[in-house]
């Protein structure tokens, strides 16, 4: 269970987290929509790791990971994804999973040993590739997949960290509607095991996927409910989904 | 057994029979010359573990030689005779100043990490210089040299010449063993996309700083070395440009390639010690030569003889 508390976030005289505060639980997949400039980047900053909160908690399992560097977040068990693809480009699809599995599992100061015939390693990374749907690609060079494969080979290199909720950063952006489609139902089964929170401009996956939803306008959720609560809600139309919807 | 491995090895066949062949055809003289391009290969080797796949472009490495080479030439001085005693006391010296300078300079990356290495190396240099004691500008002779277990057989000739050229190979070997392991992974990982390496959950740095602290005691053997085959020591050791010959090396080798940084270092040294022999300006030569090689073999030597297969990036 990921908890959000109070978190607030300021440059300058510019105030961009408002006493932002949340829950997600285990089957949970809460999103959090809002206009470009409303601060979502900088509360996903915040919660990976890459920006310090002013004031504020953040709770992972119940673990106060508010003041850990990116990496030893990771280690909490948080997992995500970036809104502009990002892996390892020179590595292959397997290398890029068996890295991330390697990082979990026994320590990377080994120096001597071949760590690409690593029997453990592989076959895990092999599972969590059939789990996304890219196993018959895995020896070809991350470098080469598709658009919508990095976006499952992203997936797979989050699922590989043992994550305990996922931080999901618009991953919808630039794909294809059956690229979409069937991505949702990935996303869908992995609720299931993850809390997850997502950013996504993809209204009709937003609706799909979320049971939480949060409206963020100018660094202060403005409504928060269910998808039919917020659908409804005066504030939440006019701020962000628009009068005639 | 894969093709980088078969290409050194063929490479080291070569050289291994030198000794033999030199004589038949009357160039002994250029044994002398192998040892230097080899010691020359043994710090590019080192360089290429921190820019080829660290991706750590360092202006400072040639410092580390330097390092390597006072600290033998200061233990000679003092009675330390015994080989493998001034390898701990290179290697020592070597690693703990990488460790000070690294923990500061690894705090940059890109072109401020290039600064920063150039302006440490500058800092090592100007203090080789002011070591009264042992020469300063002028450099120090010495007038004994290391012995391997009390024997003085690794002092010159074809001793040293074989030392040497086991001290490339497990260098060599070493490197490759630690490019394939998971220390070397997550190195690579670190070049490839820093943010997410770390966000894979590895915190970056401390395996740039030990990679960077691995290389600068290799480069401090290579300067334990030289002085054993010059019998001299003196700053220039560690001058810039020495590290600029180096980055030369492993470019015009191509980038990650073992093999290629040791063809890359016979290069420099063979393409300097024959052009400046027929021709005072020869580095009118030199240079275009290497904007060429640059330009048209975009993955160095060692793409010329073996095309890089995609992926994988070692």
């Amino acid at each position: 269970m990921l908890v959000i508390e109070n978190l607030n976030k300021s440059f300058g005289a510019l105030q961009v987290s408002h006493n932002i505060s949340l829950k997600i639980a285990l089957g949970q997949c809460h999103a959090v929509i809002g206009p470009n400039g409303a601060g979502k980047t900088t509360l996903i900053h915040q919660i990976s790791g890459v920006l310090l909160q002013n004031s504020g908690r953040i709770l992972l399992d119940g673990l106060d990971i508010s003041h850990l560097s990116i990496w030893q977040r990771v280690h909490a068990g948080l997992g995500r994804t970036f809104q502009i693809t990002s892996i390892l480009p020179t590595f292959t699809v397997l290398e890029n999973v068996a890295t991330a599995v390697q990082a979990k599992e026994g320590s990377s100061f080994k120096f001597f040993a071949c760590a690409t015939v690593e029997v453990a390693l592989n076959s895990k990374a092999h599972s969590i590739l059939k789990r996304v749907g890219l196993d018959d690609q895995a020896d070809r060079p991350a470098a080469d997949l598709s658009h919508g494969e990095l976006r499952l080979l992203e997936i797979a290199i989050a699922l590989a960290g043992t994550p305990k909720f996922l931080l999901l950063d618009e991953p919808m952006a630039g794909l294809g509607k059956t690229e979409s489609a069937a991505l949702i139902v990935l996303l869908n089964e992995l609720r299931n095991e993850f809390p997850m929170l997502l950013v996504e401009h993809d209204m009709d996956a937003v609706f799909q996927l979320a049971d939480a939803l949060s409206v963020l306008v100018d660094g202060r959720i403005v409504a928060q409910g269910s998808p039919a609560e917020v659908r409804d809600d005066p504030q939440a139309r006019t701020a962000y989904l628009g009068d005639g919807g | 057994m894969d093709r980088g491995a078969l290409i050194g090895g063929l490479i080291f066949g070569l050289l291994l029979t030198m000794p033999v062949i030199l004589p038949i055809i009357g160039a002994d003289y250029l044994t002398g010359l192998l040892i230097k391009a080899m010691l020359l290969a043994i710090a590019a080797l080192s360089l290429d573990l921190i820019i080829g796949h660290g991706g750590m472009v360092s202006l400072g490495h040639a410092a580390f030689i330097g390092i390597g080479a006072y600290a033998t030439a200061i233990g000679l001085e003092n009675g330390i005779e015994e080989i493998l005693l001034l390898f701990l006391l290179a290697m020592g010296a070597t690693a703990s100043i990488a460790l000070v300078t690294g923990v500061l300079a690894l705090r940059t990356s890109g072109v401020y990490f290039l600064m920063i290495t150039l302006a440490f190396g500058q800092m090592i240099f100007f203090t080789l210089t002011s070591l009264a004691a042992y020469g300063g500008d002028d450099g120090l002779t010495l007038w004994s040299l290391a012995t391997l277990f009390g024997s003085d057989i690794v002092q010159e000739g074809e001793g040293l010449y074989f030392f040497v050229l086991a001290t490339l190979i497990l260098t060599w070997i070493g490197l490759w063993r630690v490019s394939r392991s998971r220390f070397g992974r997550v190195l690579k990982a670190a070049r490839d996309n820093p943010q997410r390496a770390e966000v894979m959950g590895y915190p970056i740095a401390r395996y740039q700083l030990i990679a960077y602290v691995i290389a600068a005691c290799i480069a401090g053997i290579s300067g334990l070395l030289l002085v054993q085959y010059a019998e001299f020591v003196s700053p220039s050791i560690a001058a810039w440009q020495r590290s600029g010959d180096l980055i030369v090396a492993i470019v015009l080798g191509g980038l990650g390639s073992r093999n290629g940084a040791i063809l890359g270092a016979f290069f420099i040294v063979i393409m300097e010690e024959f052009l400046s022999s027929i021709f005072h300006e020869w580095r009118l030569i030199y240079g275009p030569l290497l904007v060429l090689l640059v330009l048209y073999a975009r993955g160095g030597l060692s793409d010329l003889i073996q095309p890089k297969s995609s992926g994988g990036g070692v």
